[in-house]
């Protein structure tokens, strides 16, 4: 046995130093995440610095997008990643909402666990298959039955009636909101129903006992006491919605143009990059898509944090408890 | 503070109870009708010939072979890649840097990058590998996905490695062991199948990323083995076949997707099988 032909000491300080080593690489590993981060943000201002340097502000405040010319502006794209957005808010929170409180209140325990897997599972589909059912599925049944009734139902009111006029191309705005909107709705249920899932019984018990009814404990008692976290877990599923990238490429219409319709086809950050990055021609084409990132990194970067410091905070408050 | 009649506030219960009802159904309504799209579109087009020939030029036959085989070789050099080091980096936060402000940082930061947009990481290998290398390669599309395993891995990595009782490590550094040899040889046993459940669900979470591929490691049409240059795969495949005007491209998109559909929740399936059989606890992808 070699234990035993190597001294003591010997092998002490072998072990010492294979300490260090390991060490060493999982310090380096942890410090490489911080690494990736700085890298990410450095590489995409080098590469967009020329295009930043020609455009200056206008480049935030241009809509045109002309790689003929050479001229490029963000502001469709910015315009198109926030709208579409918006509208998977819209759509997704109270669906979220519901099938956290189905999930965490009246559903039948057993049903449960196979319920919250499936809805979970819908996190696990890749998006460029969301992409490609939202193209020939969704988009063509918003064309033919939904489109037409909100142009014929909305498209007359005075205010919000502009959102809601021109022809049903079924890709556009409002579909790509669609499509995010399902593809963020298990991010925000999950979290959703993890705070309701942390709400002390106590309190719940109290209220019942004060003779509220079910949605009265949920709505009054359940709901102000995961207000951060609701918040946290909406904020996280928005910066998913601004940086998801295929699904929205297939039904967006890459339209670089601000219409007043949400009908319209129009481009987000994400799909114009996915669409001209490889095609493009000339330095300044691919150094203003850079920059485009660089936005849209940012972008989300500050909202992705500002989520995550919320639901950090909670967590600590949890264990304090 | 007056709610109105007991009648009035049953019935706002139930109707609002109701709507949760309903939109649960929807959720799972919406599952469903991908996933029925998926099969019967995509069995329509599937056949042996998916497996043995590669992809086709517009309007004559051909399989997917060379897109599939790519897809293969990307996702598990993406995983030799990060997955080491989200392990490694998971043991610094857990083992090393427990309670120190640097952990708490670096968690910061790896729980931000989780959610940044993948095409983001697209850009960045771009500028750095493939404006290096000259070229689009396979190996630069390798390591964008490397860079979207690490946080998935560093995340579920620490998340289980926190779980093994401090006491193991306690009689461990009682016999004399130094900690690289404790974790070694105690804790990383004791969390094999949490680790396990991580790394899937980081083969999970790549094998469907499109968006870093795209300028990373292009496409190819013909069949492919060189890393350093383009390589086929799934994802950009079913994009460009999808979006094209050609009836069998498009055909074979949809088997494409359901393949990967089905690899992917296979993956999913199995890894929460894997950690509910061990108790490795709750995770998530996010």
């Amino acid at each position: 046995m070699s234990a035993v032909t190597i001294p003591y000491k010997q092998q002490l300080r072998r072990e010492a130093r294979a300490e260090g080593i390991f060490r060493f690489f999982s310090l380096a590993a942890a410090l490489l995440v911080l690494a990736l981060l700085a890298g990410v943000l450095i590489s995409l201002c080098y590469g967009g610095w020329p295009a930043l340097k020609e455009f200056r502000f206008g480049f935030l405040t241009q809509t045109i997008w002309n790689p003929v010319t050479e001229r490029f502006g963000a502001l469709a794209a910015l315009y198109g990643t926030a709208i579409t957005s918006l509208i998977a808010m819209i759509l997704a929170v109270p669906v979220a909402f519901g099938i956290a409180v189905f999930l965490t209140e009246t559903c039948p325990i057993w049903l449960r666990s196979p319920i919250a897997t499936c809805i979970e599972l819908l996190a696990a589909v890749p998006s460029i298959v969301f992409g490609i059912w939202g193209l020939f599925v969704l988009a063509p049944v918003l064309q033919h039955s939904v489109q037409p009734w909100l142009i014929d139902v909305l498209g007359d009111l005075p205010l919000i009636g502009k959102l809601f006029r021109g022809p049903p191309y079924g890709i556009g705005l409002l579909t790509a909101g669609f499509v995010l909107a399902v593809m963020v709705l298990p991010f925000i249920t999950s979290v959703i129903r993890e705070v309701f899932l942390s709400t002390p019984r106590s309190l719940k018990e109290a209220a019942y006992g004060l003779g509220a009814t079910q949605w009265e404990v949920i709505w009054d008692v359940v709901l102000p006491n995961a207000r951060a976290g609701v918040v946290g877990g909406i904020m996280l599923g928005l910066g998913r919605a601004l940086g998801e990238t295929m699904a929205v490429t297939f039904v967006v219409g890459n339209a670089h143009r601000i219409s007043g319709s949400l009908l319209a086809p129009g481009t987000t950050i994400s799909a114009s990059i996915a669409n001209e990055f490889t095609e493009a021609v000339g330095k300044l084409y691919t150094s203003s898509l850079i920059a485009l990132g660089l936005l849209l990194f940012v972008l989300t970067f500050v909202i992705i944090a500002a989520a995550r410091l919320l639901l950090l905070r909670l967590e600590s408050r949890g264990a304090q408890l | 503070m007056n709610r109105g009649s007991l009648r009035k506030r049953r019935i706002t219960a139930a109707v609002a109870l109701g709507a949760s009802g309903l939109a649960t159904a929807l959720g799972l309504a919406i599952l469903a009708a991908i996933l029925w799209t998926l099969f019967s579109r995509g069995l329509e087009g599937l056949s042996l010939q998916v497996f043995t020939q590669t992809t086709p030029a517009p309007g004559s036959s051909g399989g997917l072979i060379n897109a599939i085989y790519g897809s293969i070789v990307m996702t598990m050099l993406g995983l030799a890649i990060g997955a080491p080091i989200g392990i490694m980096a998971a043991t610094y936060l857990s083992e090393y840097g427990r309670g120190k402000q640097l952990s708490t940082v670096i968690r910061f930061i790896n729980d931000v990058l989780l959610s940044a947009p993948s095409i983001v990481i697209g850009l960045f290998v771009y500028t750095i590998v493939v404006l290096g290398m000259g070229h689009f390669s396979a190996i630069a599309g390798a390591i964008s996905l490397g860079i979207i395993v690490i946080p998935v891995t560093v995340r579920t990595a620490e998340d289980m490695l926190r779980l093994i009782p401090s006491s193991m490590r306690q009689a461990s550094a009682g016999l004399g062991a130094q900690p690289w040899r404790t974790i070694t040889s105690v804790v990383y046993p004791a969390a094999r199948s949490g680790l396990l459940t991580g790394v899937l669900l980081a083969m999970a979470r790549i094998s469907g990323e499109t968006a870093p591929l795209l300028f990373t490691a292009l496409n190819n049409q013909f069949w492919s083995a060189k890393l350093n240059q383009p390589m086929a795969n799934l994802p950009v495949v079913i994009y460009q076949f999808a979006t094209s005007p050609y009836k069998n491209w498009q055909s074979l998109a949809w088997t494409g997707a359901l393949l990967i559909t089905l690899f992917v929740l296979a993956l999913s399936v199995i890894a929460r099988m894997i950690s509910s059989l061990f108790g490795a606890g709750e995770t998530r992808i996010e």
